[in-house]
């Protein structure tokens, strides 16, 4: 499967999988093509108020990684596209890739002139639709491009007033969508995941109560950029939780819905508690579990967890919350082992929902060898690889991981370094 | 530089916010050849007129306009032809303070000067030019070590494999099933290793050395000469980069107290049982009958502070494996597994279902207090079970799921041995020796570690950062080490199971071939991948301090016999922590030198004491505290305009003689903003902001001794989201400085 000649690389993909994958190679001098179906390449991580178990920002290390992007010559970013067709041809693949209007161009200095303008407003992505922001903005501070980016769809219609606002000719609300075909030697797919619907988890409260959360949002709300600016709170009142239960394998190894696991909740939601103790000294924390899964030397964080006053890990299943006195949550607790029943009382609920392969969507144009869960498998035959969660459920390090050895197997596939 | 020329951009409300006249004189006064402003630098005609000027002859290049972080791909210029400096005068100046103000002038003036005085210490980088060897050495023939083999090989680079057994396989090659590793998951794969093995033996571009050690490596990646000692006798050979993957081996179950490992024959490993079972089946060693039961004893010697603190993680589903072929081959044969967690993370749960369904397996969680004979068999003491608090388990063989131990060689502590050995025979007094004889003894463990055997003044192989691992950054950047161009690949970089081994088998490959790519570029690697420049070191100055050998991260620097180091620098990562150890400040970089740095502090307009505008100096990491600021000031927080800020590449590369340079220029204070340091350090560079607060916990002393306040230096850790507490940080300290008054040495 070699040739003289290497191929560019195509990564669809801009989260830290792919984004890994597109730098590693291109770093070692190949041509890389790197879609993203977002604005801005960054991905999931950058909704994460800290990485376990380090505790550490993960805007630090996307800034080595965005620098690196910005520098190297040799990768082509590819934001708001999508790859809508591809076919095999000899040993690569001829792709067609579909960008979508840039209304908003390069010239975009992010002078910030053209969203008080704006008089469309839509739930802010950035916080998993938490909170309003104007429909022209910038969608990512800490991913790249640093550009602006129009929601076209909230705008009122024949509204011009923050192309007449912009002072650099970056805006043209006539943009159209471009297709282009292109040739590459090998492809990785590093799509991602999205997290297990909390309307699905109808028996934990999940998008019927208000204080069932999902651990993602939690993620948010810790953040400084989040919806509350960090602050962590009861959603009905907007009070301070005196109580919050963390509900594991909200979802996981459970046959009725993700019947693997997710790998990373255990250690997610003891991170959290640690930051939770760390804003509300007072609070009761407790962590309903089945197994505490955190390998490695991950083990340090649950270490800390069981050492934390005020944080009681308890073995045992939630099957059921349901809304108690005055605002309060009532969990049904099973212990799997002896079968005994446990009941107890919260303010919040964090359910750590696990994370979906978002391959099991099927919207790309592959013929992608997948399990039964929706995760992907490598095809050597094909040259098509998969990298991070779209592979396997893992954290941020095993992606990282992953995503190096995913590059160096497409590599292989597009022909010899040069 | 012979032409400098600055462009300032008019755009995003700067050029409304200053007196754009003002800047005439001072370029003047910087011996800046012109002033041309744009009202959009970054748009292709703004771009295209840098250009000219390139074309016509400019070699230096301040670009007045936004961040160095912003349009980076726009104000890329030709780095052997131009030297760029981009002052962020839109987020340091414009966003955070006052329109059309007196102070807000006076700060973008000082910008521009400090940009330009930079320029009569900077020169233009070389490239560096090396022959750069294309092979790559694996260490280590166990599933990470073949599979990085062959992908480096499939990358088209020649590979060297060195084994110190005398076949290839590892740990593997006892083994008769592998944990699945494909859908469904639900069953044992077979063990493929035989079939790995032979590619990698019959591979053109792959030479493997078994029943060999290394004896020497010296030199820097892309010219690593490597010395073995093998079946054919000494040989040698250049390589350009490694992959370590020496693997790891079970923790010794002789230690483990209560499980009667060593006294009782039927008390057995995991290890031992994967043997047995790949040789003849399973049996009693102490009576050869088939055991109706066997008890599986999880987290032996894991997740326990006396043996190993951290999780094993391929322990429950080796046994779980092990459960399986047990269930295949001996169907009358009862699994009792007794488990802390049962840890089957990902896909790994369709496994344990299945497990769990077979017949004749039990699980329990539980704490194992004790084995003990009970009549021909063995009986368990197991504590806090679910099944009903304490129980005693009869079973006719106990196999401990002993953890694993990265087969690792700590550099940095082999490196103190032996220096305290020497120390403890040669030392200059007896304290001295008696203080040497007790480094060794607490290092003695260490003695004849060597794998590698490099020959680095830091010590002969990968320091380890916990538990011995040799890795410095697992989340972000896994295969990073604190030596370039060695990667640290399988269970000797972290615990893991097989198909993860062989995916970090791939990825260290990926890193050794980019590590060789890099180099014949002539470009650094991570972080700063692309740098061209390299450190230069005025040894006529030098005064055999050994900082810089001793201070630099990665190991870059070597001492000849008298103490002058000596640079190699295609180890080197271009943070600058050895210019900012120099005292004598003999060590630069084209674009980055003591001087530099001194000429942009020194030419700051510090005004009189009595005109009550303090000025306080802040170095700030490039890689957190000045993105944390630039996002302070794209949020449009204010903050106090006293501030004056200079990026630096590390916080350990900041030389202390920029601390007197800014008190004797008339600053009030000093302010050091860098990443974390300590155990979960976020300083790329590892040590650098560490390094900074000592450093700067001497410079008090200095301080002290000039009769000034030590409150006039501070060193802050900042995170990369630490953007809304920047206005306080700076106010606060602002503060401090009114406080203790005027810097007493203003205006001399």
């Amino acid at each position: 499967m070699t040739d003289s000649t290497p191929r560019p690389l195509l990564v669809i993909g801009g989260g830290i999988a792919g984004l890994t994958t597109a730098l590693e190679a291109a770093e070692a001098g190949r041509e890389v093509v790197l879609v993203e179906r977002d604005p801005f390449v960054g991905g999931r991580v950058l909704r994460n108020h800290q990485y376990f178990p380090k505790m550490c920002p993960p805007a630090c290390g996307m800034e080595i990684n965005i620098g690196r992007l910005k520098r190297n010559p040799r990768i082509r970013l590819l934001t708001s596209t999508e790859v809508t067709s591809a076919t095999k041809e000899g040993n690569g693949w001829k792709v067609t890739v579909t960008r979508a209007p840039m209304y908003v161009n390069d010239r975009c200095t992010v002078c910030d002139e053209c969203t008080p303008v704006c008089p469309a407003k839509i739930p802010d992505p950035a916080n998993l639709g938490v909170g309003e922001v104007a429909a022209i903005r910038l969608p990512n501070p800490d991913g790249a491009p640093k550009r602006f980016f129009i929601e076209r769809s909230a705008c009122p219609d024949g509204c011009t007033k923050c192309a007449e606002a912009c002072k650099y000719d970056a805006i043209d609300l006539a943009a159209v969508a471009k297709e282009e075909t292109i040739e590459v030697g090998a492809v990785v797919l590093a799509t991602g995941w999205h997290p297990y619907p909390l309307e699905q988890l109808t028996e934990l409260g999940g998008g019927r109560l208000e204080n069932v959360i999902a651990n993602v949002n939690l993620e948010r709300m810790a953040a400084p950029a989040g919806p509350t600016a960090g602050r962590i709170v009861r959603p009905s009142d907007g009070a301070e939780p005196k109580r919050i239960a963390f509900v594991q394998c909200a979802g996981s190894r459970d046959v009725n819905h993700l019947s693997y696991c997710s790998a990373i909740c255990c250690l997610a939601s003891m991170k959290q508690a640690g930051y939770v103790k760390e804003q509300l000294p007072e609070a009761e924390v407790v962590i309903y579990y089945i197994d505490r899964r955190t390998p490695g030397r991950n083990e340090e964080v649950l270490v800390k967890a069981t050492e934390m006053e005020g944080v009681e890990l308890v073995k045992g299943k939630v099957g059921k919350i349901e809304e108690g006195d005055g605002g309060a949550l009532k969990l049904r607790v099973e212990d799997t082992e002896s079968g005994k029943l446990m009941e107890a009382d919260a303010d919040l609920v964090v359910l750590a929902t696990g994370m979906v392969s978002s391959l099991a969507d099927g919207n790309l144009p592959f013929d992608i060898q997948m399990d039964s869960d929706g995760f992907g498998l490598d095809d050597e035959q094909a040259g098509v690889f998969v990298a991070g969660v779209a592979r396997r459920p893992e954290d941020v390090a095993a992606s990282v991981r992953d995503a190096t050895g995913a590059a160096a197997k497409a590599a292989v596939a597009a022909g010899r370094s040069a | 530089m012979e032409q400098v020329d600055v462009f300032f951009c008019t755009g995003c409300e700067i050029g409304a916010s200053l007196d754009m006249d003002a800047f005439e004189e001072v370029c003047d006064d910087g011996d800046a050849n012109s002033l041309i402003c744009h009202e959009c630098l970054c748009s292709p005609e703004g771009v295209a007129k840098i250009q000219e000027a390139i074309d016509g002859g400019t070699d230096g290049l301040v670009i007045a306009a936004c961040s160095q972080r912003e349009k980076t791909a726009e104000f890329d210029f030709d780095r052997t032809k131009v030297h760029v400096e981009r002052t962020a005068i839109r987020e340091l100046a414009i966003w955070p303070h006052e329109a059309n103000d007196e102070d807000t002038q006076m700060l973008a003036e000082d910008m521009i000067r400090m940009s330009l005085a930079r320029f009569e210490a900077l020169a233009l980088p070389e490239k560096l030019e090396e022959e750069i060897a294309g092979t790559v050495l694996v260490v280590g023939g166990g599933y990470a070590g073949l599979t990085a083999a062959l992908a480096a090989a499939g990358m088209g680079q020649s590979v060297e494999l060195i084994e110190k057994e005398a076949r290839l396989g590892g740990y593997l090659a006892d083994c008769s099933n592998l944990v699945p590793e494909r859908p469904p998951y639900d069953e044992l794969q077979p063990n493929d290793i035989a079939e790995l093995v032979s590619r990698v033996e019959s591979h053109a571009s792959i030479k493997v050395r078994k029943s060999t050690t290394i004896t020497s490596i010296t030199g820097s990646p892309g010219q690593l000469q490597v010395q073995t000692e093998g079946e054919g006798g000494p040989d040698g050979f250049t390589v350009g980069a490694i992959v370590q993957a020496t693997g790891a081996k079970p923790y010794d179950a002789g230690k483990l107290e209560g499980f009667g490992y060593t006294e009782n024959p039927d008390v057995i490993t995991t290890t031992e049982l994967e043997k047995m079972m790949s040789n003849g089946g399973l049996k009693r060693p102490s009576d050869g009958s088939t055991p109706g039961r066997v008890l599986f004893a999880l987290c032996a010697g894991s997740r326990d502070e006396a043996h190993l603190s951290y999780c094993s993680s391929e322990c429950c589903a080796a046994s779980l494996k092990l459960v399986s072929a047990i269930h295949n081959d001996h169907p009358d044969t009862e699994c009792v597994v007794v488990y802390r967690d049962l840890r089957a993370p990902g896909q790994l749960e369709h496994f344990y279902e299945s497990v769990q369904c077979q017949p004749g397996s039990l699980f329990t969680r539980g704490d194992i207090k004790g084995v003990s004979v009970n009549g021909g068999g063995l009986k368990v003491a197991v504590e806090n079970s679910l099944l009903g608090d304490d129980l005693d388990i009869e079973t006719d063989l106990v196999v401990l799921a002993t953890g694993m131990v990265p087969v690792s060689a700590d550099g940095e502590a082999i490196r103190q041995l032996v220096d305290a050995q020497h120390r403890a025979e040669h030392g200059e007094s007896d304290v001295q020796k008696e203080a040497a004889r007790e480094i060794v003894a607490a290092n003695l463990q260490h003695e004849g570690t060597e794998i590698l055997n490099l020959h680095y003044r830091q010590g002969p192989d990968l320091p380890t950062l916990g538990y011995g691992f040799p890795d410095s950054h697992y989340i972000c950047f896994p295969y990073e080490t604190r030596r370039t161009g060695i990667f640290a690949a399988g269970t000797l970089r972290a615990p893991m199971d097989s198909a993860q081994a062989a995916e970090d088998g791939w990825g260290a490959a990926m890193k050794a071939v980019q590590c060789i790519t890099s180099n014949s570029r002539g470009e650094a690697v991570h972080p700063r991948a692309g740098d061209i420049s390299i450190a230069e070191f005025a040894l006529q100055r030098c005064t055999q301090c050994k900082r810089c050998t001793e201070e630099c991260p990665f190991g870059t620097i070597n001492e000849d016999e008298k103490g002058t180091p000596e640079y190699f620098p295609l180890r080197c990562r271009r943070c600058g922590i050895c210019l900012g150890a120099c005292p004598e400040r003999i060590i630069s970089f084209p674009e980055y030198s003591v001087n530099a740095v001194g000429n942009a502090i020194k030419s700051v307009e510090v005004p009189d004491e009595d005109e009550e505008k303090p000025r306080v100096l802040v170095f700030a990491c490039e890689n957190d505290a000045l993105p944390a600021i630039e996002e302070a000031a794209r949020r449009r927080l204010k903050w106090n305009a006293w501030i004056r800020i200079v990026p630096v590449r590390c916080l350990g590369a900041v030389n202390t003689v920029w601390v007197a340079d800014s008190l004797s220029t008339g600053f009030d204070g000093v302010m050091l903003m860098g990443c974390k340091k300590g155990d979960d350090y976020q300083c790329h560079y590892i040590k650098g902001s560490e390094l900074a607060h000592t450093r700067m916990g001497n410079q008090q002393d200095t301080l002290k001794r000039l009769a000034l306040e030590e409150e006039r230096l501070q060193v802050l850790e900042v995170g990369r989201d630490d953007y809304a507490k920047i206005p306080e940080m700076f106010e606060e300290f602002a503060e401090t400085i009114d406080d203790v008054g005027p810097n007493p040495y203003k205006g001399f």
